[in-house]
C-alpha cells in the first residue's frame, strides 16, 4: 500500500534562494519587491499552502539569484519572520530568519505629509517600537506607522 | 540633553535633574536679565513660519544678553522659495552665526537641522511636533507661582487633540506626580496615545466634557487653550460647544487662592477680558517668564552656563 502523503513536486535548486514561511497575503508583495516578473531564470511560487505553524503560507524558489542586504532589509519590513535559505550546489549553504531590525534606515516612507523626510533629500529613520505588531516610529516627526500602512521607498 | 551636541530639539531626552537645573538657571536670569554674556556672539533666528511672540521673545533674550541677531521672520523672503533645501540654508547660515534658533512648518525639521549643522540648534517649534521652550516656560511659571512642581492639580482646557503645548506638558510633568483634568469638547479630546502614555507613566488623569466649577475649584493651574473653528469637521458641533469652554471671571469665585490661569497665547475669546484684572490671571507674566527661560536655553546651547 502506498503510505506516502501527496506532496508537491518541485525540482531541487542547484543554486539560488528559497524564501519560506511567507504570510499568504504577502507572497505577491515579495514577488514585486524582488522584481521576479522580470527575471528569466526558473522561479517557483507557491501560495496558500498548508502550514503547521501558520495555517497557510507562501514559498518562493528562485534559481541563480541571491538576495542583497538591501533586499533582505526590505523583506524584513514587509514580511517579518520569513525564512531565507541560500542554496549552493544542491546544499543549504545558509539559512536565516529575517527579522525586523531595531532601526530601519532609508527603506520606509513616512506617512506624515508634513514630515521633513518627505521634503528634503534625506534618508528616513524609523525606530521599531513594537516588533510583535510591526509598529515603527519616525525619528523625525515621531508619528507611528503600522505594519499594514508601511510603504517602501 | 539631545545627542546632537547642545542643541535643544525636544524635552524627551531631559531628565528631572536637567529640567530643574535649567529652571534654576532661568531664575538667575530673572534676578538679573541684562548681562553681557553673549558679547561678540551672533545668533540667527530663522523663522520659516511666522511666529511673532516666540521670535520677539528669543530676540529680546539675545539682545538683553549683549548678542546680535540676524535672520528672517518669513520664509517668503528667503531662498527656500527658490527651492533651496533646508540643509543648504542651515549650512550657509552656520557660516555666520554661533547658534541657530529656528521655527519651521515641517515636523522633524529642527532635528534634521541639528544633524547637519555644525552649530547648535534651538527648536522654536516644528509644525505640530515639538516646542520645547514653550513647555519650559510653562513649567517655570508653574513652579514660580506654586513654589513647587510636585503634586500639582492641573486642568488642561480646550483643544487637547491638536495642542502640541498640552502634549509636551504631559511628557515633561511625568517626573512630578501631577493630577490632570482633561477638559475638552468630544471632537478635541486628548488622543488615546497620550492617555496611554499617562497610564504607562503613572500619571493620574480624569476626562471632562464641560468646564464646570467643581473641577476648577480643585485646581492649582488652569491651562486654557484655543478651541479653533477650523479643527471641527462638524460646524454645528462647534457652534454647540464653542461657548462651553470660555472662562469668565464669575467662574473663578470659590477657587483656590493659589490657582493661576495660564495660556500659551495668542488668546482669542476663550478667556473673557474681565478675567484679566483678576490676580489669578497669569498669562501675560507667563509670556514674560519666557524671556528668562529662553536666556537660559540660549546660554546653555552655547555652553556658557
Amino acid at each position: 500500500m502506498d503510505t506516502q502523503k501527496p506532496a508537491l513536486m518541485v525540482a531541487a535548486l542547484e543554486n539560488g534562494t528559497v524564501i519560506d514561511h511567507i504570510p499568504s497575503n504577502k507572497v505577491f508583495d515579495v514577488v514585486n519587491l524582488l522584481g521576479l516578473s522580470k527575471m528569466d531564470s526558473p522561479i517557483t511560487i507557491g501560495a496558500n499552502l498548508t502550514s503547521h505553524k501558520m495555517s497557510t503560507k507562501g514559498i518562493i524558489k528562485i534559481a541563480d539569484r541571491f538576495l542583497t542586504e538591501d533586499e533582505c532589509r526590505k523583506l524584513s519590513v514587509i514580511a517579518p519572520n520569513i525564512v531565507m535559505s541560500t542554496i549552493r550546489n544542491y546544499k543549504v549553504a545558509d539559512k536565516m530568519t529575517i527579522q525586523l531590525p531595531d532601526v530601519i534606515r532609508g527603506t520606509v516612507r513616512c506617512q506624515n505629509p508634513k514630515c521633513i523626510t518627505n521634503h528634503e533629500p534625506m534618508d528616513t529613520v524609523f525606530d521599531v517600537i513594537d516588533k510583535q505588531n510591526g509598529v515603527l516610529r519616525c525619528r523625525y516627526c515621531n508619528k507611528d506607522v503600522n505594519k499594514s500602512d508601511i510603504k517602501l521607498i | 540633553m539631545d545627542n546632537t551636541g547642545r542643541s535643544l530639539i525636544s524635552l524627551e531626552g531631559l531628565d528631572k535633574k536637567d529640567i530643574l537645573w535649567l529652571l534654576d538657571q532661568a531664575a538667575l536670569f530673572e534676578a538679573q536679565p541684562n548681562r553681557k554674556i553673549l558679547d561678540g556672539k551672533i545668533v540667527a533666528t530663522l523663522f520659516f513660519e511666522p511666529s511673532t511672540r516666540t521670535r520677539l521673545s528669543f530676540e529680546t533674550a539675545v539682545n538683553r544678553l549683549g548678542g546680535r541677531v540676524i535672520g528672517f521672520s518669513d520664509a517668503a523672503t528667503t531662498s527656500s522659495t527658490k527651492g533651496e533645501t533646508l540643509k543648504d540654508t542651515i549650512m550657509m547660515v552656520s557660516n555666520y552665526a554661533d547658534l541657530i534658533i529656528m521655527r519651521h512648518y515641517l515636523e522633524g525639521a529642527a532635528k534634521y537641522a541639528s544633524e547637519v549643522s555644525p552649530v547648535p540648534i534651538i527648536n522654536a517649534g516644528d509644525g505640530a511636533n515639538q516646542h520645547p521652550s514653550q513647555t519650559m516656560l510653562d513649567l517655570y511659571s508653574m513652579r514660580k507661582t506654586q513654589g513647587r512642581l510636585d503634586n500639582l492639580n492641573i486642568c488642561l482646557v480646550g483643544d487637547l487633540k491638536y495642542g502640541r503645548t498640552v502634549h509636551s506638558m504631559l511628557t515633561a510633568m511625568r517626573f512630578f506626580n501631577p493630577t490632570f483634568h482633561f477638559i475638552s469638547p468630544d471632537e478635541l479630546k486628548m488622543p488615546e496615545e497620550y492617555k496611554e502614555y499617562c497610564c504607562i507613566n503613572g500619571i493620574k488623569f480624569e476626562e471632562h466634557s464641560i468646564l464646570d466649577h467643581e473641577t476648577i475649584a480643585q485646581a492649582d493651574i488652569l491651562y486654557m487653550t484655543r478651541v479653533q473653528k477650523e479643527r471641527f469637521t462638524d460646524l454645528m458641533e462647534y457652534e454647540r460647544v464653542k461657548d462651553s469652554f470660555i472662562l469668565k471671571n464669575s467662574m473663578l469665585e470659590g477657587t483656590k487662592d493659589n490657582l493661576r490661569i495660564m495660556h500659551p497665547l495668542p488668546r482669542v475669546n476663550e478667556i473673557s477680558q474681565d478675567v484679566d484684572s483678576n490676580p489669578k490671571a497669569y498669562f501675560f507674566q507667563q509670556a514674560k517668564n519666557g524671556l528668562f527661560v529662553r536666556e537660559a536655553l540660549i546660554c546653555n546651547a552655547l555652553n556658557l552656563l
